[in-house]
């Protein structure tokens, strides 16, 4: 069984439809798997016994529309037997909507929903043979970087549970750390899969802005979310993005990716040039995440990698104008959720605007009761220009920036968290601090450009007695828009030089290190 | 930099009811947010074109063909309080202010 869970999602699918392995006997050793969580990390899991074709609610009742013709194409009574996928099942952010099964995006206003209809994502993953594992639990409506703003409680971090996961994606985070899951779908905004991907020692893939469908994806800041994969390698990573590529009717900003995506065999770094921001020298950084991402340097020159310095002088600004965008977007995205269509409702027994104030003001939590106040400030008579026009214009500035380096090198890399996981409770009591964990991986966002974070070391905690146990550390590496080919040809060439497993050996969460 | 009367404006705007100690809190904390998000508005960003979306987007057009909607029971399943094929909602005649 445990051999079954340690098989990366290429090595198992390739297994499977080798017939070495049996899909049945795979996918119930992950069930069994996730219905141990421990970690608070799933909100729904696929019920043990489940029918192999019952994706749709496991043993539940019949969820509404099921095989029915909607608007956006038939819904599948039961996804593809085979494919690139097939028997592999995989755990969906709950951000995504799966019809019949409990979609919450973390927040309490969505208590109970069952959406009628399935997100392209996830259609395409079943579509090449993927079964829906679990829905993973995140901050409330993707709004946080720990954890703490779901409404089900935090997440805890497989490495060390007083410590986050990161977030949004914290859940689909810790399952494929904790080896709760193969490999996880999550939704990166502003770092959302890389900085919990960093903080839990896996790989996190934001791809370049539209190569993905949205559609179906409950939406936070419409102009910057993009899903991705977190996965325990590179490949995975490949494997996976290619499966959920590609340009969707039902979504009008998706534009996809041109040709297939291969599974990354690049061994060495030879050729490609690596440019390193020169005002990461300046950055608020932890000394032990400074080490990590100084050794990985010098790993990427070893293996025939040039090292440049590369200038981004826009992106210190990258959180202000971020945290201007993005509750802008966010507090006209979440005017939906007013209690008359689906959702959670207050009766407001006098009139209809009570209603709305009621249901709002006990449906949502207070980090995005705090950004919708933002938003809606920020948008409002007399202050637009000054907030949301000049935020939009230091986006361009910033993507100007990444313009003219790439014009000089191949990649840009950064650390992807200014430090290990943090405690629970650290960082809640201000927002302003919790906001810049953000810093490394926002311009990005910003920029619309794909980046990976990969695991490359351990870190003590600062401040941590001496001997402490080392937390992982992580690594982004950006491209070009629609450069994710080559993106995951270095990141897999680096990975296979870093050998984060062998350097976390038996502390690596998923062989039962932290379980023990 | 924020102060109470601007908050209770802007929830009003945003359709959210905050209890007084939220108030509080929330001129407190958004003050400071915008302490450190008003750094970008020294920076000379004259004739600066604004990007709102990084995909340069064109029309999309597609056949003005009937297709099949979310059936009435589907989309009316998931609602607080269906009624009669439709959503009931309280009256909005109330006075608002």
């Amino acid at each position: 069984m445990a051999d079954l869970l340690d098989l990366t999602v290429a090595e198992a699918a390739a297994k499977i439809a080798a017939g070495e392995v049996s899909a049945e006997e795979y996918g119930a050793a992950w069930r069994a798997a996730a219905a141990g969580d421990d970690l608070n990390a799933y909100l729904w899991t696929a019920d043990e016994g489940a029918g192999e074709t019952d994706w749709t609610g496991a043993g539940e009742s019949a969820p509404p529309g099921a095989g029915e013709e909607t608007p956006y194409g038939a819904n599948p009574a039961a996804p593809a037997d085979s494919g690139p996928l097939g028997g592999v099942p995989i755990a969906i952010k709950d951000i995504f909507t799966t019809q019949g099964i409990p979609t919450t995006a973390g927040s309490k206003i969505l208590e109970g929903y069952r959406p009628p209809y399935t997100a392209t994502a996830v259609r395409k993953l079943t579509a090449a043979g993927a079964r829906v594992l679990g829905k993973t639990n995140m901050d409330e409506f993707a709004m946080g970087s720990s954890n703490e703003n779901s409404a089900y409680g935090p997440v805890r971090n497989p490495w060390d549970r007083d410590r986050v996961p990161g977030g949004s994606s914290g859940g689909s985070a810790a399952v494929v750390a904790g080896g709760l899951a193969p490999a996880a779908l999550g939704t990166d905004t502003g770092g959302s899969i890389r900085q919990p991907a960093s903080l839990c020692g896996i790989v996190g893939l934001k791809p370049t802005y539209g190569a993905i469908s949205r559609f179906g994806m409950i939406a936070f800041a419409s102009s910057l979310d993009q899903c991705g994969p977190l996965t325990r390698d590179v490949a995975d990573a490949a494997l996976l993005l290619g499966v959920m590529e590609g340009k969707d009717p039902l979504d009008a900003t998706s534009v996809g990716l041109d040709g297939a995506i291969a599974l990354p065999t690049r061994e060495d770094l030879s050729g490609l040039r690596f440019g390193v921001p020169k005002e990461i020298g300046e950055a608020a950084l932890d000394a032990g995440v400074r080490a990590v991402f100084e050794a990985t340097i010098a790993r990427i020159e070893e293996l025939g990698g040039e090292i440049a310095e590369v200038a981004l002088p826009h992106a210190e600004h990258g959180i202000s104008a971020y945290y201007v965008i993005a509750p802008a977007e966010a507090s006209s995205n979440l005017a939906r959720y007013d209690g008359v269509r689906y959702g959670q409702r207050v009766a407001g027994d006098e009139d209809l605007v009570t209603m709305y104030e009621e249901t709002r003001a006990q449906g949502f939590g207070a980090e995005v009761k705090r950004r919708v106040m933002l938003g809606t400030y920020a948008l409002s008579s007399g202050y637009y220009d000054a907030y949301y026009g000049q935020a939009q214009k230091v986006r361009t500035r910033i993507a100007g920036d990444f313009d003219a380096a790439f014009a000089e090198v191949d990649f840009v890399v950064t650390p992807t968290s200014p430090s290990v996981a943090f405690g629970l409770g650290e960082k809640t009591a201000d927002p302003l601090a919790m906001y810049l964990n953000d810093f490394f991986t926002v311009p990005m966002s910003l920029a619309g450009i794909p980046a990976i974070s990969i695991p490359a070391g351990l870190a003590a905690p600062e401040g941590a007695a001496a001997g402490a146990p080392g937390l992982p550390v992580g690594f982004q590496i950006a491209a070009p828009a629609f450069g994710e080919q080559k993106l995951l040809e270095a990141a897999h060439a680096l990975e296979g030089a870093l050998d984060f497993a062998a350097a976390a050996g038996d502390a690596a969460p998923w062989r039962g290190g932290a379980r023990a | 930099m924020i102060d109470r009367d601007q908050v209770l404006h802007v929830a009003k705007l945003a359709r959210l009811r905050l209890d007084d100690a939220e108030v509080e809190t929330m001129a407190g904390e958004l003050s400071g947010i915008l302490e450190h998000v008003d750094r970008i508005s020294d920076l000379d960003l004259e004739g600066v074109e604004a990007t709102s979306h990084v995909v340069q987007l064109e029309n999309v057009f597609r056949a003005d063909v009937p297709w099949t909607s979310l059936p009435p029971k589907v989309a009316l399943a998931s609602a607080p309080e269906p009624f009669d094929g439709a959503f009931r909602v309280p009256s909005p005649q109330a006075p608002v202010d």
